[in-house]
């Protein structure tokens, strides 16, 4: 039995980060309808940044928070330069210039920082809960309430501020929007600078955990999918269930089924994307939309 | 009268069509005017070419503002609110949302409040269902919502395309008597596009015809209505 809550806590720590690059993957597609196939590089390309900082001295919150602010500028600048412009264009178009910029990322990454595997501090190490036989690492309860403000400030944002509601509206009916004078495109912008910086927080609090390098996200936001794919691609909520379930399903699939165990439990995440696609393609608290031809 | 609205020349269209053809009319500052014409004249591309969101050559000048390279959202900005054709509202949206982001230009916060409580006493059953989304308005509710989103931009200029789309003719008629209403209230210079001419007709100053994108005819209301050909062709008698 303390095994199993074990698993279960550790299923959530992991299930919480994979909820912030899903909802980074949800803000991206509410925002401009695109799947942001290279969301996983940006959070890279933050978490090297933040690292860099480290090394050259910053404090680890600082240069956390640092590369949240510049990851927002610098996913701002890619829907500029490569997502406006194809706005408009057939899906199969989107797919390629995305998986384009995957791979860009991911070069660029190894280009400016190698490939070497960088060990990043955790900004939680130290400090733990004991609770009865159960213990709460200071990680599971940092990145809990990592993950709890993210949501919380979202919330305020999206659903209390003139801004927020702005954005939501250009998100869901652009052309609408520019007639009470929103000035869409920004509010674009701000969505995946929004998405950006999700995928900085996802970054940062999952380096500590594995080290930082090019491909450090491959692994992680194929979690990250399943998550979105489960709770749907427009749900804020559903990112975050998806994510904890993704994350718990995972981690008992390795400890209870023998035969999955560390190297096969990547196949959970595909199982949930492909059972969400055949039984509900929505999502869980995603919604259908119906396309007027 | 000084004009509020100058459209001279205009030539608007969609990718490499032109759809309008030198139009040219103008409105007068609390002039109400209604544009017929049968599908595919041109009537929703003119108010959708005032806006900004077609291609556009000649001039359209409000205020005194020529608006030829300015973008939908500045035009906005600058007084102007359009209810679209059959889709005035953000409908995942609740009511008192769509009327804060109808006044999305403005900044005053207490006068924006003030605002959205007229509105909810001059339509009492947007009132009743503030929280409710747009999209599970019945049609006539949707388009008095739709009217209200626009008026929270405080426009000088009012375009509305085919409001009575839809709606049953006793909705359609409490609709007008509304439009009328407001008309007198706030001094509202509204351009029109409408299906049922007989109903517009009754309600406008001046009408324009419009023929395969080209201004054919154009007068005062009550003349319009006593033209041959106008009789003939829209109002069925």
């Amino acid at each position: 039995m303390l095994l199993f809550f074990q698993q279960l806590i550790e299923g959530l720590m992991s299930g919480a980060i994979y909820a912030s690059l899903a909802l980074a993957l949800v803000f991206s597609h509410r925002s401009t309808n695109v799947v942001n196939f290279a969301q996983g590089e940006m959070a890279m390309l933050s978490t090297f940044f933040a690292w860099q900082l480290i090394e050259w001295g910053l404090p680890v919150y600082a240069a956390m928070a640092a590369s949240v602010v510049v990851s927002f500028v610098g996913g701002g600048i890619l829907y500029v330069v490569f997502v406006k412009p194809i706005a408009r264009a057939p899906a199969l178009t989107v797919v390629t210039v995305l998986i384009g910029l995957f791979i860009a990322l991911n070069s660029l990454g190894g280009f400016v920082w190698g490939y070497l595997n960088r060990a990043f501090p955790s900004p939680f190490a130290g400090w733990k809960v004991q609770w009865g036989a159960l213990t709460l690492s200071g990680e599971f309860i940092g990145i809990a309430a990592v993950l709890l403000a993210t949501l919380l400030v979202l919330f305020l944002v999206f659903e209390h501020t003139r801004l927020g509601l702005a954005m939501r509206a250009a998100a869901a009916a652009p052309e609408q929007s520019r007639l009470v004078g929103i000035p869409v495109e920004w509010m674009l912008l701000a969505g995946w600078g929004v998405a950006a910086a999700l995928g900085a927080i996802a970054g940062v609090l999952i380096a500590p955990r594995l080290f930082v390098s090019p491909g450090m996200m491959l692994g992680v936001v194929i979690y990250a999918f399943a998550a979105a794919t489960l709770g749907g691609f427009d749900s804020v909520l559903g990112a975050v269930i998806g994510g904890l379930v993704v994350g718990v399903a995972e981690n008992m699939a390795a400890t209870y089924v023998p035969w999955i165990g560390a190297d096969l439990k990547v196949v959970v995440a595909l199982v949930i994307i492909f059972a969400t696609l055949l039984v509900r393609p929505s999502g869980l608290f995603g919604r259908t939309t119906v396309v007027r031809v | 009268m000084t004009a509020l609205l100058e459209v001279e020349a205009l030539t608007a269209g969609y990718g490499s069509l032109a759809v309008l053809h030198d139009v040219a009319f103008a409105i007068g500052t609390g002039e109400t005017v209604v544009m017929l014409g049968a599908n595919g004249a041109g009537k929703t591309t003119t108010l959708r070419a005032i806006c900004g969101m077609t291609w556009r050559r000649g001039r359209v000048v409000f205020d005194g503002r020529e608006l030829a390279s300015t973008s939908t959202q500045a035009i906005a900005a600058a007084g102007v609110a359009h209810v679209p054709q059959g889709r005035g509202t953000f409908n995942d949206f609740s009511v008192e949302e769509n009327l804060m982001l109808g006044a999305y230009v403005r900044r005053d916060k207490a006068d924006i409040a003030r605002d959205i409580a007229r509105w909810y006493e001059f339509f009492p059953r947007l009132g009743e269902r503030r929280r409710q989304s747009a999209g599970s308005l019945s049609g006539g509710e949707q388009q008095m919502l739709a009217v209200a989103r626009a008026l929270m931009l405080r426009p000088r200029l009012l375009l509305l395309d085919e409001p009575s789309l839809g709606l049953a003719p006793l909705v359609t008629q409490e609709l007008f008597a509304r439009l009328r209403q407001l008309r007198g209230e706030l001094d509202l210079t509204m351009l029109i596009v409408e299906q049922n001419a007989n109903l517009a007709l009754e309600f406008a100053d001046r009408c324009h015809v419009l023929e395969n994108g080209r201004l054919v005819l154009s007068g005062p209301a009550a003349e319009m209505r006593a033209n041959d050909d106008v009789r003939r062709a829209y109002l069925g008698y």
